[in-house]
């Protein structure tokens, strides 16, 4: 019998965007943690977790946030997230309600109306932040099967997986981070370094100016491409709708010519790990890596 | 005619949940050169949008397209000397803003779709019924708990004003 490298089981919260848009980045991430023994608990009762409504009232989503909270409560397990958005919004709702006694009371408050209730225990993590912090990198070593030199890998991070810092415990640096880059170069690729790296990709204003938003993703295309990369490595289904799903909508506007391949990490992880190139969706993305794949 | 100042707007402001340290900003312009978004677009401007709000200049503010240009990012947060929290400033001023009936049309059409499917995007039936044919888990069940959460906290007013559905 195979041995799992760790034994561990999380309420699993996929959020919206990455069913619907990025769907690669479910699959990978599903198959990488089975292969790693990491449980991912489906649990159908969830629903948003509040962040796209903290512009419009940041009660409402602090609500439908806590409600998240309260269901993995229930349930005794901590909830591993995938979206950096909904990471942000239910580690800070799990931390300002945990420090804050008032804050609690009135929240449950409200939470009584939809009876639940919820007293302060669920920890969140984004499934990269487990990989590296809990399972960590010499665990994942071990598991290695495939190395992956050749390949050169620009990790592009976005804004809340490390940001703001202050509800991550500053478990990376927001100015220079170098989890992701730790785990690409353990797999035997090259991450590269390249101007801007912490550069926004502009997926929040996408629906308020599409020209500002496309303008902004075009930039890091610009300097990933400028540093000979294969592809661009990141964790965040919003940030692949940017640079992988309208990648080819930025070239036609903006008269460029990029035709590069956009990889989930759990997509790089895989490939490390052994698995199979369509187990981890790699044929689902849009800029087709099989040059990428070539090389290995 | 010299536009309508109400001195007690940033008070407002500093009363909302995340706007508490507006009265703190010195005008450095940090949040400006660490902007994403003004680099590409000039209309876009923290630092500008903080010293109206400072004046009381409510109105111009609370009307304007820019405050929903805020890509959320957190740049401007981590750098910011005096401790603004521009990213969160600016949602109390979303939030403002919408109490006194302007919303952005992409998010009041995103809050419609939050309340009516409890989720931000979400499947049709068939796409639904597609994905679970691939053995992948079924998600985006009905969930009545969201509306009753947007009533709880009075927003159903927005979602539901003449003109939305």
């Amino acid at each position: 019998m195979r041995r799992a490298l760790i034994k561990v089981k999380y309420a699993f919260f996929i959020g919206c965007a990455t069913p619907v848009l990025t769907v690669n980045y479910e699959l990978a991430t599903r198959k990488v943690a089975e292969t790693l023994g990491i449980e991912l608990v489906d649990i159908t009762d969830f629903a948003c977790c509040g962040f796209p409504m903290k512009s419009v009232s940041q009660e409402t989503a602090m609500l439908m946030a806590a409600r998240t909270l309260s269901i993995a409560e229930k349930q005794g397990l901590n909830i591993c997230t995938i979206c950096p958005g909904c990471t942000s919004m239910l580690t800070e709702a799990s931390k300002k309600i945990e420090e804050d006694q008032e804050l609690r009371e009135k929240i449950n408050n409200k939470l009584q109306k939809i009876d639940r209730s919820y007293d302060g225990n669920i920890e969140v993590k984004h499934f990269i932040r487990i990989l590296y912090d809990e399972v960590g990198i010499e665990k994942l070593q071990k598991k290695v099967k495939k190395s992956l030199e050749g390949l050169k890998i620009a990790p592009h991070y976005g804004c809340h997986y490390t940001k703001p810092s202050e509800i991550y415990a500053c478990f990376d640096d927001p100015e220079l981070p170098k989890s992701l880059d730790d785990l690409i170069s353990f797999t035997g690729a090259k991450s590269v370094n390249y101007e801007n790296k912490i550069q926004c990709c502009g997926g929040y204003v996408l629906g308020v100016d599409e020209g500002v938003s496309f303008s902004l993703a075009s930039k890091k295309l610009d300097h990933v491409k400028a540093s000979k990369a294969d592809a661009i490595g990141l964790i965040c289904p919003l940030c692949s709708v940017m640079y992988d799903r309208n990648q080819r909508v930025i070239e036609r506007r903006l008269n460029k010519s990029y035709n590069l391949p956009v990889l989930f990490y759990p997509q790089i992880l895989g490939l490390a790990l052994g698995l199979d190139s369509s187990e981890l969706g790699l044929d689902v993305n849009r800029v087709k890596p099989s040059s990428l794949l070539e090389k290995l | 005619m010299p536009e309508k100042l109400y001195p007690k707007f940033k008070d407002e402001i500093s009363k909302t949940p995340g706007g508490e340290n507006i009265k703190r900003c010195y005008q450095c312009g940090t949040c400006n050169v660490s902007c994403p978004i003004r680099e590409i677009d000039e209309k876009y401007n923290p630092r500008k949008i903080i010293r109206m709000a400072l004046l009381g200049m409510k109105e111009r503010v609370l009307s304007s397209d820019f405050i929903w240009l805020c890509t959320a990012c957190y740049t401007c947060q981590e750098r910011c000397p005096q401790d603004v929290r521009i990213p969160e400033m600016m949602n109390a001023i979303k939030n403002l803003a919408v109490r006194e009936g302007y919303i952005h049309d992409s998010f009041l059409k995103q809050a419609e779709l939050i309340e009516s499917t409890g989720w931000a995007h979400t499947l049709s039936e068939f796409a639904k019924k597609k994905r679970e044919q691939t053995g992948l888990p079924a998600i985006f069940k009905e969930c009545p708990e969201i509306r009753e959460i947007f009533k709880i906290t009075n927003l159903n007013r927005i979602t539901h004003e003449e003109g939305s559905d």
